[in-house]
């Protein structure tokens, strides 16, 4: 199985070179049938590439451990839906999720634009057969999922505790999705350069790609969010980590595309800056892969060094130098006839909005990249830590949030007194109002940056709610439907308007939701036994009794506590932090299922509309030290004393004669685990009282709602039926020459 | 007014605030930023009483702990050298032996003292090589 997995790999980097030349000779020989074949290899790499993966999934099911990577990350004793998701856990398994992935897409807006873009398609398949050619070509030669090995393991090593998480099992398809959606606006545009077709076509035709890559890269950001809050044991969400940021930037680069694009459609203007953004849009989406598989950084996520840094490198060499290169070619062909009327035009705003989201991917690259950059400068890394982004992204968020409210309100072209009037009298004076609401009512007047962040939510809120209101009241009068109805078919008729404006509105109620947790956090480390209490910012938080279970699998220690607000009980907390067995012989038959360097923490956690409640423990193994090393001589004594008789038996007359033993020393590692929770000792824990933290998700979860609208397929006999009334309609481009 | 000028104009004030904004990015890194120091830098430049962040791969075999008290050593990634770390504070969970870390420390007259709460690890590696040996 092994080797036709292999093979289908290599035959896959066979279908991509063909697709490549068979499409480029299709075009330049216009041989439309070379070109209907490069588009049908793209297909069938699809097709190869779902077998190798079927093929993949099917050892981890199987627990086939002569396949390396699943002796690596999988074990008997894995939960089914945890070996369903394993495969993308290594390096192997996630480049070939990539290639899937990227060929399953690429055949989607191929098969889709099969009758249009004749002089562009046949370019952004090359491209496309290109980027994935790659992937597979890295996977073929350096990282092959289908390594098998003559002398498999009995079990696995399997899965990292801390990746079991169903956060963690979507984070990386979600992404990839992402990344591999990115490529599809970036082939058209580089499509679209070469062969001249310098119009809006390609545009209109792959829009939908470039927000179905903005929702899945933003719903994998928010997951890996998710994952580090519930899951990793520090108690934050974003920690400005590099991977973090490495998915941040293509995400902010995107969101920029979605919006100017609407500038292009509308009024053929920022034609430059649209194919220079999607493509720098996809770079950064490679540059994230690059700076995660390569190691070059050192972060809480950034791997250990691998092989790949080095094709990387050379990958984004050509990818940015052809971006150059094509768009100081066509930079004549691409100016705009048009040019911004007014700085009060919905125009300006989006152009605004570009701006500050490119700042910001600049301030996160910078300070991202810092240690490289200053060790090639002054020879040493300089660690430039998360205060050093909140100077500059804090300032870039609120003028981001008060342009997502302004530019649903503002006309184009040029808004008049009367305009701005009408449109921004009832958002303002929300804004005011919740301004002196939140100095009256709350103690936030000590934190300008958070006030002003709800205040500019609000003002977001209630632009939207009035968008809303207006345009199903217009509903209404003409069709007489009750307001529900209205509202439904409001947004089926624009479905990318309102799906943008739900976004927006998700995007400020997420973002009061950060301000909030993280101006207004209070925080504790307590050392505490058992009857003893804490205070933070109100609650008080006491240690109940200390919690201990031996599994097949693990031992867990932790905690419960008792939390409570003046003398009202709010809640019980529970929280743990299981040890897996380690593989050190040094650590003793005993002492390996309390090694705690292959631990993985249980928060407790309460989560409410106003605050979060939470805490995680540190439990102090130390006093059992001398019964684990008593029982680490016992048994290794014992085990000594039958190593003459053993050596003389079969395997499996040695497992038969050894399974008193180990039933023996699981007998003692209970017991000295049930020790902790008879006697316990003092422990360390961190106590955290966080508000708003669910709103970010209540936002998130909104704001892919909002993509999801946006995206929904209009359905044709509304089509039909809306006429084009808000489409400045454009003579056709002059096609420029197509390059040699 | 000119719509030429006011593009110069317009031209002219986005220049200057992305100017600024880049002078005051490259002036925040370099006075806010920290020498991350190798073990070998650490040991070569540490002075009584400074803080420092050490980098480097957790030392097989070095980590134990006392109480609320985590010892461990970081290596070197080049030289066969390691620094001995006394540290307190919650334990980030991919820290094992082999992962590289991060952690603040401060010379108390030959010993490092990690700041509480500062070590930050590497995730669990897909794609992890060499591990912390002195050996390897």
């Amino acid at each position: 199985m092994g080797l036709f997995g292999r093979a289908l790999l290599i035959l896959g980097l066979v279908v991509c070179i063909y697709g490549i030349g068979a499409s480029l000779y299709g075009v330049r020989r216009r041989r439309p049938e070379w070109v209907d074949s490069g588009r049908r290899a793209v297909y069938a790499l699809a097709g190869l590439m779902v077998i190798a993966f079927v093929l993949l999934e099917v050892a981890f099911q199987r627990n086939d451990f002569s396949f390396n990577v699943v002796a690596q990350t999988s074990s008997t004793t894995i939960p089914t839906f945890y070996k369903l998701t394993a495969p993308w856990s290594s390096q192997q398994g996630s480049l070939l999720l990539w290639v899937l992935l990227s060929s399953l897409w690429s055949s989607l807006v191929l098969f889709l634009t099969r009758r249009r873009l004749r002089e562009i398609a046949p370019y952004a398949t090359a491209v496309l057969l290109g980027m994935a050619g790659f992937f597979d070509a890295l996977a073929v030669f350096a990282a092959n999922p289908f390594a098998q090995t003559s002398n498999p393991p009995s079990n696995g090593a399997g899965l990292d505790p801390l990746l079991q998480h169903p956060s963690m099992m979507f984070h990386p398809p979600m992404l990839y999705s992402g990344y591999t959606l990115m490529a599809i606006p970036f082939a058209f545009g580089i499509g679209a350069l070469i062969s001249g077709r310098l119009g809006s076509d390609w545009i209109r035709d792959t829009r939908r790609f470039a927000l179905a890559a903005w929702l899945f890269l933003g719903v994998g950001i928010v997951l890996g969010a998710r994952w580090s809050y519930t899951e990793l044991g520090w108690g934050g969400y974003w920690g400005w980590d590099a991977v973090e940021n490495a998915a941040l930037m293509p995400w902010l680069c995107v969101t920029a595309f979605i919006h100017s694009i609407q500038i292009q459609e509308k009024r053929g203007m920022l034609r430059v800056w649209n194919v220079s953004l999607i493509l720098l849009a996809g770079t950064l989406a490679i540059f994230g892969t690059f700076l995660v598989r390569s190691g070059v950084l050192d972060s809480i996520h950034a791997f250990g060094a691998s092989t790949l840094g080095v094709p990387f490198v050379v990958l984004l060499g050509v990818m940015i130098s052809s971006s150059i290169g094509l768009i100081l070619l066509r930079r004549n062909s691409l100016r705009s006839e048009h040019r911004i009327d007014s700085l009060l035009s919905r125009e300006a705003m989006f152009l605004f909005q570009n701006l500050v989201l490119v700042a910001m991917v600049f301030v996160i690259f910078w300070i991202t990249m810092f240690p490289l950059i200053s060790e090639a400068i002054t020879g040493t890394k300089v660690s430039v830590g998360p205060p050093a982004f909140t100077p500059f992204v804090v300032p870039l968020a609120l003028i981001l949030v008060a342009l997502a409210g302004i530019g649903p309100l503002i006309s184009w072209r040029r808004a008049t007194a009367a305009n701005l009037r009408r449109n921004f009298t009832f958002p303002v004076a929300f804004a005011v109002v919740t301004l002196i609401a939140v100095l009256a009512l709350t103690g936030a007047g000590s934190k300008p940056f958070a006030v002003a962040m709800f205040v500019l939510g609000a003002f977001v809120i209630a632009s939207v709610l009035q968008e809303l209101y207006r345009g199903t009241s217009a509903r209404r009068a003409i069709t007489k439907d009750a307001w529900p109805l209205a509202f439904v078919s409001l947004v089926r008729r624009n479905r990318r308007r309102y799906g943008g404006y739900t976004a927006h509105l998700g995007i400020a109620v997420l973002l009061i939701g950060v301000a909030g947790s993280s101006s207004f956090q209070h925080s504790r480390d307590v050392t505490l036994r058992p009857g003893q209490s804490a205070r933070v910012d109100g609650y008080t938080f006491r240690y109940v009794k200390p919690t201990a279970v031996a599994l097949p699998s693990k031992v867990e220690f932790g905690a419960v506590l008792a939390v409570y607000h003046g003398r009202t009980h709010v809640t019980t907390l529970r929280t743990s932090r299981a040890l897996y067995p380690s593989t050190d012989a040094s650590d003793g038959i005993i002492g390996r299922f309390f090694d705690n360097t292959n631990a993985d923490s249980t928060v407790g956690l309460r989560a409410g509309l106003t605050k979060d409640i939470w805490t995680v423990v540190s439990p102090n193994l130390t006093p059992l030290g001398g019964l684990i090393t008593q029982g680490n001589q016992y048994f290794q004594a014992a085990l000594n004393s039958a190593s003459a008789k053993l050596a003389k038996m079969t395997t499996a007359q040695q497992n038969a004669a050894l399974a008193p033993f180990w039933q023996a020393r699981d007998i003692a590692v209970a017991g000295i685990v049930r020790r902790y929770a008879t006697h316990p000792f003092p422990v360390e824990f961190l106590l955290i009282v966080s508000p708003l933290v669910s709103w970010i998700w209540i936002g998130a979860i909104i704001v892919a709602l909002g993509g999801l609208i946006a995206l929904w397929p209009v359905p044709r006999l509304v089509r039909r039926r809306t006429p084009r009334l808000d489409r400045v309609t454009l003579a056709p481009e002059p096609r420029e020459r197509e390059l040699v | 007014m000119d719509p030429s000028r006011k593009r110069a104009i317009r031209l002219t004030v986005a220049l200057s605030a992305a100017l600024l904004l880049v002078t005051a990015l490259i002036y925040v890194s370099f006075s806010a930023g920290r020498d991350e120091l190798t073990a070998s830098q650490l040991l070569a430049k540490a002075r009584p009483g400074g803080q420092y962040i050490l980098a480097g791969t957790v030392l097989d075999g070095s980590v134990h702990q006392q109480g609320t008290t985590l010892y461990f050593s970081v290596r070197d990634p080049k030289l066969k050298v390691a620094v001995p770390v006394r540290y307190t504070g919650i334990v980030p969970d991919p820290f094992a032996p082999g992962r590289a870390v991060l952690v603040n420390v401060t010379d108390q007259n030959g010993t490092f003292i990690g700041q509480q709460n500062s070590l930050t690890t590497k995730c669990p590696s897909k794609y992890q090589a060499a591990s912390g040996s002195l050996n390897s």
